[in-house]
């Protein structure tokens, strides 16, 4: 029996916590990650779950005690944002290539400077070639199920790699949603027993971690890297499906919605796909052809699906929450419009940056990029290839 | 008090064949800390020489547990193979008693890694950390630390016509890891083995966090003879450069006295980072650190007599 109950996307994170009742958990606080990490403490107070806690004194320990626990055999999970995640850059690296299968939730904030709490992705865009898994959540209650989820992702044998499973900051991580959780007994059967292959703690068979590693096998063990996260886009969809009989839930790589026939499409990540959806419907009941994909595991990147499902598509704006200061776009732009170079008729693409340091996206503004796509495909005028949304000129 | 015949029977943690200097102060106190438990041990090492020249991949010296991170969070590390080893023991997926010991140069320790220390101590995670104090990156090639002594000509702060090397004092860590009222605080020296392993046994010993540092000969950064490690080790501690004291619950103690305490220049002169400071010009910053010296070892004789315990 699954119940619902009113919980903020930190708060599901917290709860998914409890049911997963991680061994060893090392964070630090940061704003808009902080209520996480409350609620999961207060979990620990009053003995609902049994793991062992390590207040560190900095996101760099909190990653470098997480590296520790995991590979001393402990199921370890973190959760960070923005320059809490830059502090512990170095070790994210060290983890993923390690490949120690810790689980953490990062909600999404504007990187400083200049400092902004705010919502915006360019702290985990930059961590996109850190080896690690990365799911984006729209919802509070896509919060819930991916951090469950993303335990079995990162354990899996075929993987072995770390995952972020992110959330935008203060729009989905403080807003209250009715959020429908499954029950403890269901969440521990699919978790199952964490089971190391070479834990530290095994004194009786010692293994060396961390060795340096010069250039006569350096290469290998990154290829290894690059290959457990092509591996990954075969083995998601065993654990999708299982998670589909265990929860009803049924996930997959990307979430399309009015797609089939859409002419016009809007891509993006997270939170934003709900004020697109909105704008979406209303479109339709004009009859424009409007659709959204929005990619929900960005790391693997699941370029055949992003190409089947844009290839028909006429015009296609893809929206990101984060710059590459003078790149060809924001990187969700720049790698699906290199997914798609290759075909011989493909849409056109343009990027759009917007919502950086939490400015508002209204329905307005999807309004205009839409209304900017049929232009283009009526060949009414070109558009710039980076657009700015929401920015004063 | 460390038996040495029953010590020369105890399995070696750490084996020969690592790449580690002839001579490597290094290697000396991590045999004769790891001889201070006969528990099993998991390692844990800080970026340095002592990481990079023990496990070049495919080969590791280390026949026990050993795990390295990065530079500066070895006690971060640490902490959480701690934790992870409470976790799984309440569970009772690990039966066997463990400890935990990370190693640190003073580049790891005094420098880059004293937050991931600090945080560690108070804390109170049950472990014991090593520095090996060489006093300068030596791994890198012998640029200045905090742990540098004043007057050393190292590669960041060559002697030269305008430069007699290092101009500020060594960094008091003794102290600041004491003001963090751990258990178990030490200096020690691999030329004093009963020492050194009877504090190790000591740290292992102590319920909460305990602190070695540990004077590590680098013959190449410090310039002198390989085969004279344990002696300018020795002159180190004779000359009161380096005093064996320990701070055991918040009480302040001498180990060893010297009868006499011999004058620095006996531990600065046979090294060739002091080399420049015996030019008749520079004869006055030999005078300034033969006071320091003597200023420290006034403080801890005042430190030691008060006991220093709040009641």
């Amino acid at each position: 029996m699954t119940k619902k109950i009113p919980l903020t996307g930190d708060q599901a994170v917290a709860y998914a916590m409890k049911q997963i009742d991680p061994d060893v958990v090392a964070a630090y606080p940061i704003t808009p990650q902080t209520a996480i990490v409350m609620s999961f403490s207060n979990y620990v107070a009053n003995g609902q779950v049994s793991t062992e806690i390590i207040a560190v004194e900095s996101e760099h320990s909190a990653m470098s005690a997480c590296v520790g626990a995991a590979a001393a055999g402990a199921r370890t999970m973190t959760a960070t944002s923005a320059n809490g995640l830059a502090l512990m850059w170095e070790i994210v690296y060290i983890a993923a290539s390690t490949r120690l299968p810790i689980v953490m939730p990062v909600v999404n904030r504007a990187l400083s400077g200049p400092i902004n709490i705010h919502c915006d992705h360019s702290d985990t865009m930059g961590a996109r070639d850190s080896g690690w898994i990365q799911i984006y959540c729209e919802n509070a209650q896509e919060v819930y199920e991916n951090t469950i989820l993303a335990v079995r992702v990162a354990e899996h044998k075929k993987i072995l790699l770390p995952v972020m499973v992110c959330q935008d900051g203060f729009i989905t991580s403080h807003g209250v949603e009715g959020v429908e959780v499954f029950e403890d007994k269901k969440v521990k059967d699919f978790i199952g027993e964490y089971k190391p292959d070479s834990p530290l703690l095994d004194i009786d068979n010692p293994s060396t971690y961390g060795p340096l590693d010069l250039q006569d096998y350096y290469f290998e063990h990154k290829r290894q890297e690059a290959e457990a996260m092509r591996s990954a886009l075969d083995a998601i969809p065993e654990i999708l499906k299982e998670f589909e009989k265990q929860f009803g839930t049924k996930y997959d790589f990307i979430e399309t919605y009015k797609l089939d026939d859409a002419e016009i499409v809007i891509v993006v990540l997270s939170s934003t796909a709900g004020t697109v959806k909105f704008v979406v419907d209303e479109l339709r009941q004009r009859g424009i052809k409007a659709g959204l994909l929005r990619p929900r595991i960005f790391r693997p990147f699941p370029k055949e699906k992003i190409i089947n499902a844009l290839k028909k598509a006429k015009a296609v704006a893809i929206l990101d929450r984060s710059d590459s200061f003078s790149a060809e776009g924001g990187p969700l732009y720049t790698e699906i419009k290199a997914a798609l170079y290759d075909l011989d008729i493909k849409p056109i693409m343009v990027n759009y940056i917007y919502g950086l340091g939490g400015r508002d996206i209204f329905p307005a503004d999807i309004n205009k990029v839409f209304e900017d796509l049929q232009k283009t495909v009526a060949a009414k005028f070109t558009l710039p290839k980076v657009n700015y949304l929401g920015s004063r000129e | 008090m460390a038996n040495i015949k029953e010590l020369a029977k105890q399995p070696e943690g750490l084996s020969g064949g690592h790449r580690l200097c002839a001579g490597c102060g290094a290697s000396i106190v991590v045999r004769q800390v790891l001889m201070g438990t006969k528990d099993p041990v998991v390692v844990g090492s800080a970026t340095g020489c002592l990481e990079v020249a023990t496990t070049i991949y495919p080969y590791t010296a280390w026949k026990i547990p050993f795990i390295h991170n990065a530079f500066e969070n070895v006690a971060a590390t640490i902490s959480g193979v701690e934790t992870a080893y409470r976790a799984l023991k309440k569970k009772g997926k690990i039966k066997k008693d463990i400890k935990f010991v990370a190693f640190g140069g003073d580049g790891g320790t005094y420098d880059i890694g004293l937050q991931s220390l600090s945080g560690a101590l108070e804390r109170g995670h049950n472990f014991v950390y090593v520095c090996y104090d060489n006093g300068a990156y030596m791994n890198t090639g012998i640029q200045r630390s905090s742990a540098t002594p004043k007057g050393a000509s190292t590669t960041t702060t060559p002697a030269g016509e305008a430069s007699y090397g290092k101009v500020q004092l060594r960094k008091d860590l003794t102290s600041i890891v004491a003001a963090h009222h751990i258990p178990y605080v030490a200096q020690a020296s691999a030329s004093h083995w009963n020492d050194l392993i009877t504090k190790a046994e000591k740290a292992f010993k102590v319920d909460g966090p305990a602190f070695l540092n540990v004077i590590s000969m680098c013959h190449r950064g410090w310039r002198f003879p390989q085969q004279d490690t344990i002696k300018i080790s020795k002159l180190a501690v004779e000359t009161g450069f380096w005093p064996l004291i320990e701070i055991e619950n918040g009480m302040w103690k001498f180990n060893y006295k010297p009868k006499e305490r011999k004058p620095v220049v006996e531990f600065l002169k046979p090294q060739g980072r002091f080399k420049h400071l015996f030019k008749e010009e520079n004869r006055h910053i030999l005078d300034e650190i033969q006071k320091d010296i003597d200023n420290n070892w006034a403080r801890l004789e005042h430190f030691c007599e008060a006991g220093c315990k709040v009641t």
